[in-house]
């Protein structure tokens, strides 16, 4: 089984990631949406959506707003920054931010950190 | 007793206010209080005795329409805000004016500096024999909603057979309650003492032309008609119901809507003037004979009248708020209006219906066949508007009630004509009321563009709250907001995105011109950045629409939204639906014998769509290709619900069947659904096709509607349901077959060229330059020399199709997507949550116990008893083996 993530974790290889797409990675009791970008950074977050309550945020679209790498929601449509977990567009209601996870790609290695 | 909130000073600037009732005045009291009151401090307690927020009761009725719950939230900010606290669930029992107290059902007493009642009114019931009979409802609030469903089903499981229900009231609400039973599958009969519906609002045509209405929608209404006796059934229950003509009508469910009477008794108990017709006594600035108490919304009676609608209850609590922050507005009585709602008639009305005014005109415009009613008040020399009654289509009411008390600008037959809608109401002055839920006026919304900076209805919506409480005026607010844009010179931008500083239309064009192949070369040529959820989709369908790169193309993988990533339809617990593809709606039995044990085997929840076909819910990510591989495998295909594209064609039985069909409209269904599957478009589209006039395939309400004559086919374009629902307008008439296919294949092929994204048919159709007669030159008479490029693109199309799931089980690479986590494949979402329903399984609302896994949810609904721990049935190994 996965371990409690508390250390950082080999979650898969970076060829496991499509490009500019997000993955879902479980770390003990954290759900967390993994996302390679087009220049082969790895960032994470939570990937519980607050605004509908499902786990889907792995499944959204990644893009950028001013060059910051962007994350948007496939169920309401919110968009947050993907490196900070800052809510840019709340699409008409109070902003709730995600939590992010440290992430590090040694090599081929992606792992992933929980960090209390 | 008062929990000291440590955000708010012992000393607040405007006191400790204290509010009793939790209603939508409260609501909007509460709202404007934090809004008016900037940076002072306050303490605002909100008591209600109903256990939830303050919700929208005005639209309650959509709670059977279909809107959930949730839905009828109102904005929850006030009571973010650290300086309000709602407490919920505990009545008011007392008021001591003396101590500045109140003192609540469990004991808390609350010191108030202000207290402002909100306590709204409770429904009358006339003192009639049996009105507390087990099954004698009111319908009011969401509890009465919950009671109402809750008897329906309990009591026609006792009696094994639908219900009968009898309505005593033909008000609005009483009309919308008979509506609510109707969803219920209880017939209604709807018990009126006056002579019409309506009574109050609307006049004797119009009252009779909803008379008709309602009886058309299956609704008996007998007027003038009183209700003496409720009768018990042998158990008890509600049986029967005696009528003043001494008829005895069987009711199985009674619902009294007899009226409302302010809710005064803690004003009344603690010594403060009660009005004749009951409410408590408030002058112009709301305040009682107590200059610590104020009253407002439908428990204040002002000028010895209480008024029982949402609109006047929220200037009053704007006007309360505004004086408690030192300003000094007052309230004025503003026109009434009324709209039905809910009930599957429109009826409105406002102002002066009866022609009471002095030398008042009336001019009415009754259409049998139609089956509408129109009527203006005017004076007596025709200039000014002075009411309206709207029965059957109400289009006018939201352009004219603002008008109330002022020049119409026209004659006013010009606005009833039939097919007229009157000429564009005169240029609005500043201080008609736009809004009148938020009391909002024409001047604040133009303000709202021209000094706060808002670029859309959206932000001004946002910005003045108008157009946010029942929606009627937001037509009108649209005109305004864009006519406000246009003056002060600001282009309504047309770029997609911050990516893209071009519409899509335009984009389409760049990509087809210079044969763009990816997202990267079209961004790097035409845009800036890595795009977004906007950009990327409408990338990704320019893309396939020309045949240039499939959706399932590797490089076209980050463009796709969820749907089309995963060739599903997302819910909204995260799992996905599956439909395939029941072309013309026939399937055999072979095929329907596959379909049910898929959906058994992985216990998904099935039923029969708008779209002629059956559509399987609660499909986790990592079992849709194990799902697919044997809908494949029985002979299935995408239907393609997920994607902006061909939706569906809906068709009648036709001449195969039917006695009444003239051509074999369920063959040529099938020729263009198999024709345009997969045809990715600015957004989704749907076709109907009929075989005869009498229309049963709803093809008018399509973007492509067909309808066979004795010649061929007249085809029919720019149709919708939805939100605005629009008839389609005919292009061209009796063509043969080949003559049609071409007609719908330029069509389609003009509105993947030009349209903008997410534009419907309908929308492009209507902003079209010349309409429907220029598309007709250009689509059936080549005016502009494109058809033969037009029928290039879709015979392209046609020869390019494959199915997207089977080319998907093919490729290994594909279905790694599939995976929920990466880190442990094979492990679904262990936050779903399930709880059986009428022999299937949903997904668990908040506060339902649930358990993970649908077949386990599936089978518990099965046992006897309900109880989720029957029967845990461990999935199959071919269900964990869903992926590779």
């Amino acid at each position: 089984m996965t371990a409690d993530g508390t250390t950082p974790t080999r979650v898969c290889g970076l060829a496991d990631l499509l490009p500019e797409r997000g993955t879902g990675v479980l770390l003990g009791e954290h759900r967390i949406a993994v996302f390679r970008l087009a220049d082969d950074r790895v960032l994470a977050v939570q990937q519980h959506d607050p605004y509908c309550g499902a786990n889907v945020l792995s499944r959204g679209i990644v893009g950028d707003v001013a060059g910051a790498p962007t994350l948007t929601s496939p169920m309401y449509k919110q968009v947050w920054d993907l490196t900070t977990g800052a809510c840019l567009d709340p699409v008409g209601k109070e902003p709730v931010d995600l939590r992010t996870y440290p992430v590090a790609v040694e090599g081929e290695d992606v792992l992933v950190a929980v960090t209390s | 007793m008062t929990p000291p909130s440590s955000a708010v000073p012992d000393e607040p600037d405007l006191g400790h206010v204290v509010v009793v009732g939790a209603g939508m005045v409260a609501h909007r009291f509460a709202d404007q209080l934090c809004r008016r009151a900037g940076d002072r401090t306050f303490h605002l307690t909100v008591l209600g005795d109903e256990p939830w927020a303050p919700y929208d009761r005005v639209h309650l009725s959509d709670v059977f329409a279909g809107r959930a719950d949730a839905d009828l939230a109102l904005d929850p900010a006030p009571w973010a805000d650290p300086r309000v606290e709602l407490i919920t669930g505990d009545k008011v029992e007392a008021l001591d004016r003396e101590a500045q107290t109140v003192r609540t059902a469990s004991g808390r007493v609350v010191p108030y500096d202000t207290l402002v009642l909100a306590t709204g009114s409770w429904p009358w019931v006339p003192r009639t024999e049996g009105t507390d009979l087990p099954g004698v409802l009111g319908y009011r609030t969401l509890d009465d909603v919950g009671a109402l469903r809750r008897w329906v089903a309990e009591r026609s499981a006792v009696l094994g057979r639908p219900l009968r229900g009898a309505v005593v009231g033909g008000g609005v609400l009483g009309l919308e309650a008979a509506a609510a039973l109707q969803t219920l599958d209880v017939a209604p009969t709807v018990v009126e003492f006056a002579d019409r519906l309506m009574a109050v609002q609307l006049d004797a045509g119009g009252g009779e032309a909803l008379r008709v209405l309602a009886e058309g929608l299956g609704m008996a209404v007998r007027t003038t008609t009183g209700a003496t006796r409720v009768g018990a059934a042998e158990d008890g229950a509600v049986g029967s119901l005696d009528l003043s003509t001494g008829d005895v009508l069987p009711a199985d469910v009674v619902v009294f809507s007899t009226g409302i009477r302010p809710r005064d008794r803690l004003a009344r108990e603690s010594g403060l003037a009660i009005a004749e017709r009951g409410g408590v006594v408030v002058g112009p600035t709301c305040r009682t004979e107590d200059p610590a108490v104020w009253a407002v919304g439908e428990c204040a009676s002002y000028d010895g009248e209480a008024v029982g609608l949402v609109a006047p209850g929220n200037a009053m609590a704007d006007v309360v708020a505004d004086r408690l922050c030192g300003g000094d507005s007052v309230y004025e009585k503003a026109a009434d209006g009324t709209k039905l709602k809910g009930v599957g008639v429109d009826a409105a009305s406002f102002g002066d219906v009866l022609g009471l005014t002095p030398g008042a005109l009336e001019v009415t415009f009754a259409d049998p066949v139609a089956r509408t009613y129109r009527k203006l008040v005017v004076s007596d020399d025709a200039q000014l508007l002075l009411g309206g009654v709207f029965v059957g289509d109400i289009a006018l009411y939201s352009s004219l009630r603002p008008l109330l008390g002022r020049p119409l600008g026209a004659d006013p037959s010009a606005f009833l004509a039939p097919e007229g809608g009157g000429p564009a109401p005169t240029e609005l002055p500043d201080d008609v009321v736009l809004c009148s839920c938020s009391n909002v006026s024409v001047g604040t919304v133009r303000e709202a563009v021209t000094e706060h900076g808002c670029r859309s209805v959206g932000e001004v919506k946002s910005c003045t709250r108008a157009g946010t409480v029942c929606g009627s005026c937001v037509p009108l607010l649209t005109t305004v907001v864009n006519r406000s844009l246009e003056q002060a010179g600001i282009a309504v931008s047309n770029a997609m995105c911050e990516h893209f500083a071009m519409p899509r239309a335009e984009l389409y064009a760049l990509v087809r011109s210079e044969r763009l192949r990816t997202f990267t070369e079209v961004v790097s040529r035409h845009g800036t950045g890595r795009g977004c959820a906007v950009c990327r989709p409408v990338v990704a369908s320019i893309l396939s629409s020309l045949g240039i790169g499939h959706v399932l193309q590797p490089d076209q993988a980050p463009l796709q939204d969820t749907n089309d990533h995963l060739l599903a339809n997302l819910q909204k617990d995260g799992t996905y639906s599956v439909v395939p593809r029941m072309a013309g709606g026939e399937v055999t039995p072979e095929k329907l014998i596959a379909f049910a044990e898929i959906a058994r085997d992985f216990g998904l929840f099935t039923r029969i769509t708008g779209a002629q076909r059956i559509a399987m819910f609660g499909a986790r990510q990592d079992q849709l290709p194990a799902i697919w591989r044997r809908l494949v495998d029985a002979g299935f295909e995408s239907g393609q619900a997920y994607g902006k594209s061909l939706r569906a064609v809906k068709t009648c039985v036709g001449q195969t069947w039917c006695r009444f069909g003239v051509q074999d409209s369920a063959s040529m269904a099938i020729r263009l659904e198999m024709r345009y599957r997969g045809l990715r478009s600015p957004h989704k589209f749907k076709v109907g096709v009929s075989g005869c006039a009498r229309e049963c395939a709803e093809a008018r309400g399509k973007d492509v509607g067909v309808i066979a004559t004795e010649q061929g086919w007249n085809v029919y374009v720019g149709g919708n349901g939805g939100f605005t629902p629009r008839h389609a307008e005919l292009l061209a008439e009796d063509l043969d077959d080949e003559a049609l296919v071409r007609t719908v294949d330029r069509f389609l092929a003009l509105y993947v060229r030009s349209a903008d994204r997410l534009q419907r048919t309908a929308r492009w159709v209507e902003a079209y330059p010349g309409g429907v007669a220029e598309l007709r030159r250009v689509l059936v008479e080549d005016s502009q020399g494109i058809g033969a490029e037009l029928d290039a693109e879709i015979a392209r199309h046609v020869g390019g199709y494959v199915d997207e799931w089977r080319a998907t089980l093919d490729d290994p690479e594909k279905l790694r997507r599939f995976t929920p986590y990466v880190n442990a494949p094979g492990q679904p979402d262990p936050d779903l949550s399930y709880v059986p329903e009428r022999g299937q399984a949903r997904p668990a609302r908040a506060g339902e116990h649930g358990v993970p896994d649908l077949r386990a949810a599936r089978s518990a609904a099965a046992a006897p008893d309900g109880s989720l721990d029957i029967e845990i049935v461990p999935p199959t190994r071919e269900i964990q083996e869903s992926t590779p």
